[in-house]
């Protein structure tokens, strides 16, 4: 087991002579530690007020709710008896330690970019954290989704096999981003569109995906719905400390930042942002609604009497404190599901240690009716040079009905 | 039996300003602290929510925010041969309840007091002679003088993002600022406010007059702030709902803007809210506290051990706590003796209404803010001879109206019907064409041998403890000085053009039912001589060195200003010695 290992391990570490990995070196769970921070592995693994890694907590997919597993060292209902094997085949081919398909609700078809060494890493880090007994039922799907045999279906049309590999012409830095992009991060997991089946349309990678009543932007480097306006640096301030001078992390970004990016490698978080930067942005035309429609001018009212006191009356937010509306993808995403909900829900933005505040914004579902929501969300869209498609009042009234169900967040 | 805790390295009572700023000091040092709050938590988005936080019928009329009179309340009595009453509607001062305390509900009106404050007996004697003071006058010396304090205002003041025009920096007279201000080490951190109309011109007026008007330093932020801790700030949005209400813009300082969401991520911080903290536990010596017992909303008791004790409560039920705890001795007017109590004192409000012509004077009051404002120090503390006069003391004064709010701010001239169309018709002419500081004239108020709080001997909390009782009038000495500062006063308004001025200078005696301010202050002062007061100069208790008291409780006597920058102050400087010298070698920081 050894030797092949660190044959491997020598092929992709360009230039760093590291040794095969020890399950006991310092450095090997260390590093374990850095990767499973980054790939955010404790966000799902983990239950709402449950003990960290043991599992447990609801999965959203479009074909129902799927409860993380327990992944702690706990030999019976954790990964405590698994094998390195058992590991990796998890990681790298998306099957369970029975040989089953498991569901893509687990990012096997990112976290198969990584490094078997990487794998291993933080299968050395989980090692050592205390086992928590915890079991989980791993088969909550109505029929027929509950037939796993039809994943392998799945696999064959949506799941490409095989670990990253660099592209020649690109800098170090910019594979550094893509290899975590494109696999541990697995950034695409929420913001690349989803086709029928739950599989990436990865012709549109990164372009954005509506999810648990939320929309996760398109992050390429389009002008208007991604972050042609952000520089590098912007994306690395708000991946480490939540905000920036443009947004503000709320929701399961606010989380991912908590839990995950705030502790990233800064030498990592910048090769993240240069890659994002370097993803072509689609570059739509489009025109803003004509200010004089009845919804843009009783939009530009409410915004005045409502908004403008802390987004300011021109959009620009202030920075850090209350995101900007003028320009960039949390107001002018083409599907509108994040603006609507900030609006009727209220949004709390992370605190982090880097920016301790942490503002939030109110709740207006009770003060704003469903037509003066959409109003005020369509002016929002298309004021100050944004452009966007209206909202109707049917659209928040959808939404409405459905964020009734939902927990608060 | 009280359940019994696990033991913690402090215990907070409190969590409004004093407790936040030392439970982030001390947890820096990476102690363990427990704050208990006997109301509830609150956050800017959910509990100062801006579709909902205008509200004046809540907030002023209904008083959301404050503690309600049936969880604690007090009584109340002019002289000492009166019978006290309970209070059972808030009148005269607002009592606070819940995280953040006062802190959430003030204007942020950021004054420091004079350096002759701190001095005050001794720089009257010397400056008057010591037969000048009224026999019964108990003014004292703080015991720290403010070059000690400044460094502590400075901190304070760059926690909050104070906005304001510097008048002396390092003892170089800048143009613009307060003349009369203590030396400042550095300017604001913000520059100040945008001024209103009224504001600007009660500024004209008074410089035509001679006086030297400056902006009123402010704790609603004139621009977007990062404070030292990281927290952010936004810059105030002039809406007039300040006092009373929780800001709803993150943009006036209280301890949820600029402390408690650093404090929230410190693993040795917890706040334990909606608790009553109803003792301070003593050793069988009584020199050291043991911690502190308190009952939960289910009336269970608890008992929360701690090796240091901080009573960081509002000031009169600081005092409370500190005689039901039997902690030091009570004061008796009679025989002059004992400490916890004495020295109570409150602020020598007034005003001067000024109704201009509402066609040549549009004022637009609802745009304004808690601590906007123009104003003079030319008649505060000792800034002017006295001699003259027969009375000591003073105030700043200035147009610092607040707010256009319309239950409240809907002031008339004499003679309008109460109601119905005439009382309407007036509120229309005058609304935007009135002048109305309800403190335009904030005069101070000096400690009397006979002004003191004590426990009731008749009527008791809900826990069965007495409540505090207050014994309290106005002197001749503050009647003189309110007297006076109004005439200026409504010399300036008139000199704005007002058509007509009301002179409203505070008039005894002593009045529960109107609001006036809630500075209260004193009841466990700090001082040189235990004799004279209940805790040193680093706000410790001379009794029980391992409690400290926090706030305005320990002011000898109150200056012509608002409270809190001073209360901020002294607690970075009582925080700094705890950190510096006390953890190493605890026990007293000044021999008796």
């Amino acid at each position: 087991m050894r030797l092949p290992l660190a044959v491997l391990a020598l092929c992709v570490s360009a230039g760093l002579a590291r040794a095969a990995p020890d399950a006991q070196d310092f450095e090997t769970i260390a590093r374990g530690r850095a990767l499973t921070v980054a790939a955010d592995c404790q966000a799902c693994h983990t239950a709402p007020g449950g003990q960290p890694f043991a599992g447990g907590r609801p999965i959203e997919t479009p074909f129902g709710t799927i409860l993380s597993s327990n992944i702690t060292p706990d030999p019976d209902t954790g990964i405590g008896g698994w094998s390195d094997h058992d590991f990796v085949a998890v990681l790298q081919k998306g099957r369970g330690r029975d040989g089953q398909h498991i569901y893509p609700a687990m990012p096997y078809t990112y976290t198969a970019r990584a490094t078997h060494e990487d794998d291993l890493a933080i299968r050395a880090y989980l090692a050592t954290l205390p086992p928590v007994r915890r079991a989980v039922n791993d088969d909550t799907l109505p029929f027929p989704f509950n037939i796993r045999a039809a994943l392998g279906i799945w696999d064959r049309l949506f799941f490409t096999k095989g670990t990253f590999r660099p592209v020649p012409v690109k800098s170090a830095e910019w594979n550094r981003g893509a290899y975590l992009v494109t696999g541990l991060e697995h950034c695409g997991m929420c913001h690349t569109p989803k086709n029928l089946l739950g599989g990436d349309r990865s012709g549109r990678a990164l372009q954005g995906y509506a999810l648990q009543g939320w929309f996760a932007p398109n992050i390429t480097d389009d002008r208007r719905r991604g972050l042609g306006s952000w520089s590098v640096d912007d994306i690395v301030s708000y991946l480490r400390t939540g905000h920036n001078r443009f947004a503000a992390a709320a929701g399961p970004m606010a989380e991912e930042v908590w839990v995950s990016s705030q502790g990233d490698d800064m030498a990592d978080l910048h090769a993240i942002a240069v890659y994002l930067k370097d993803q072509p942005g689609q570059d739509v035309s489009a025109a803003p609604l004509d200010p004089h429609r009845p919804d843009m001018a009783a939009g530009a009212a409410i915004y005045a009497d409502r908004c403008s006191a802390c987004h300011t009356p021109d959009g620009a937010g202030v920075a850090g404190l209350f995101p900007r509306l003028a320009g960039g993808p949390s107001t002018q995403s083409i599907d509108p599901a994040s603006i609507v909900r900030v609006i009727l829900r209220g949004a709390r933005s992370v605190s982090t240690q880097a920016a301790p505040t942490g503002p939030g914004m109110p709740s207006f579902a009770a003060t704003l009716d469903d037509r003066e929501v959409a109003a005020v969300a369509t002016y929002v869209r298309n004021a100050w040079g944004n452009a966007a498609p209206a909202v109707t009042p049917a659209r928040v009234a959808a939404d409405r009905a459905s964020l009734a169900d939902r927990p608060t967040d | 039996m009280p359940n019994r805790l696990p033991s913690r390295d402090v215990a907070i009572i409190g969590l409004g300003w004093t407790g936040s700023i030392l439970a982030e000091q001390l947890t820096a040092e990476g102690l363990d602290v427990v704050a208990i709050e006997r109301g509830p938590w609150r956050d800017t988005p959910t509990d100062f929510n801006v579709n909902t936080m205008p509200d004046e019928l809540r907030y002023r009329i209904q008083h959301e925010l404050f503690l309600r009179p049936a969880q604690q309340s007090l009584t109340f009595r002019n002289t000492l041969g009166q019978e006290a009453l309970p209070v059972r509607t808030w009148g005269a001062f607002m009592l606070p309840n819940g995280v953040g305390g006062g802190g959430t509900h003030w204007n942020a009106e950021m004054w420091r007091f004079l350096p002759s404050d701190f001095v005050l007996r001794t720089h009257l004697t010397q400056r008057y002679g010591a037969a000048f003071l009224p026999a019964d006058m108990t003014i004292q010396d703080w015991g720290i003088t403010y070059d000690e304090l400044e460094p502590f205002y400075d901190r304070f003041e760059y926690l909050c993002g104070t906005s304001g025009t510097a008048g002396n920096v390092a003892g170089r007279i800048l143009p613009g600022g307060n003349p009369f201000e203590g030396a400042r080490s550095r300017p604001y951190p913000l520059p100040a406010m945008k001024q209103g109309y009224g504001h600007a011109l009660f500024a004209d007026a008074a410089r035509n007059l001679g006086y030297h008007p400056f902006p009123q330093p402010s704790g609603n932020l004139s621009a977007p702030y990062t404070n030292p801790l990281g927290v952010q700030m936004g810059p105030c949005s002039y809406c007039g709902f300040c006092e009373w209400f929780g800001c709803a813009n993150y943009s006036k300082a209280s301890p949820q803007t600029t402390i408690l969401p650093t404090l929230a991520l410190r693993k040795n911080f917890e706040a334990r809210t909606l608790c009553e903290v109803t003792r301070i536990n003593l050793d069988r010596t009584g020199r050291r506290a043991t911690g502190v017992t308190y009952v939960d909303t289910s009336g269970q008791e608890w008992e929360q051990p701690a090796d240091l004790v901080l009573l960081c409560g509002f000031q009169l039920f600081n005092v409370q706590l500190l005689l039901l705890s039997g902690i030091g001795t009570p004061y008796d007017p009679v025989a002059n003796t004992g400490v916890i109590g004495r020295n109570f004192t409150h602020q020598t409000t007034s005003a001067a209404i000024g109704f201009f012509d509402k066609a040549k004077y549009n004022f637009n009051p609802f745009m304004s803010a808690g601590a906007i404002g123009m104003c003079i120090d030319e008649f505060n503390g000792d800034n002017f001879d006295h001699g003259p006069l027969g009375f000591v003391g003073g105030g700043y004064m200035g147009q610092v109206q607040t707010n256009g709010r319309p239950i409240e701010t809907t002031p008339v001239p004499p003679g309008t019907p109460l109601w119905g169309h005439g009382w309407k018709q007036a509120i229309r002419d005058n609304y935007l064409s009135t002048i109305f500081s309800g403190a335009g004239v904030h005069g101070s108020f000096y400690s009397y041998r006979d002004i003191y709080i004590d426990l009731d001997p008749t009527w008791k909390d809900r826990f069965g403890r007495p409540l505090p009782r207050i014994t309290i009038d106005l002197k001749p000495n503050e009647l003189r000085m309110s007297a006076y500062l109004t005439d200026k006063y409504a010399e300036i308004i008139r000199a704005m053009g007002a058509r007509q001025v009301v002179s409203q200078p505070r008039k005894g005696p002593y009045s529960m039912s109107a609001y006036q301010t809630s500075h209260l202050c004193g009841g466990a002062i700090m001082g040189t001589d235990p004799r004279t007061s209940a805790l040193n100069k680093y706000l410790q208790s001379w009794d029980v060195p391992n409690l400290f008291v926090m706030g305005a409780t320990a002011f000898p006597q109150n200056a012509g200003y608002n409270p809190t920058t001073t209360i901020g102050a002294l607690t970075y400087w009582a925080a700094h010695a705890i950190r510096s010298t006390y953890l190493k070698d605890p026990g007293p920081l000044v021999r008796a």
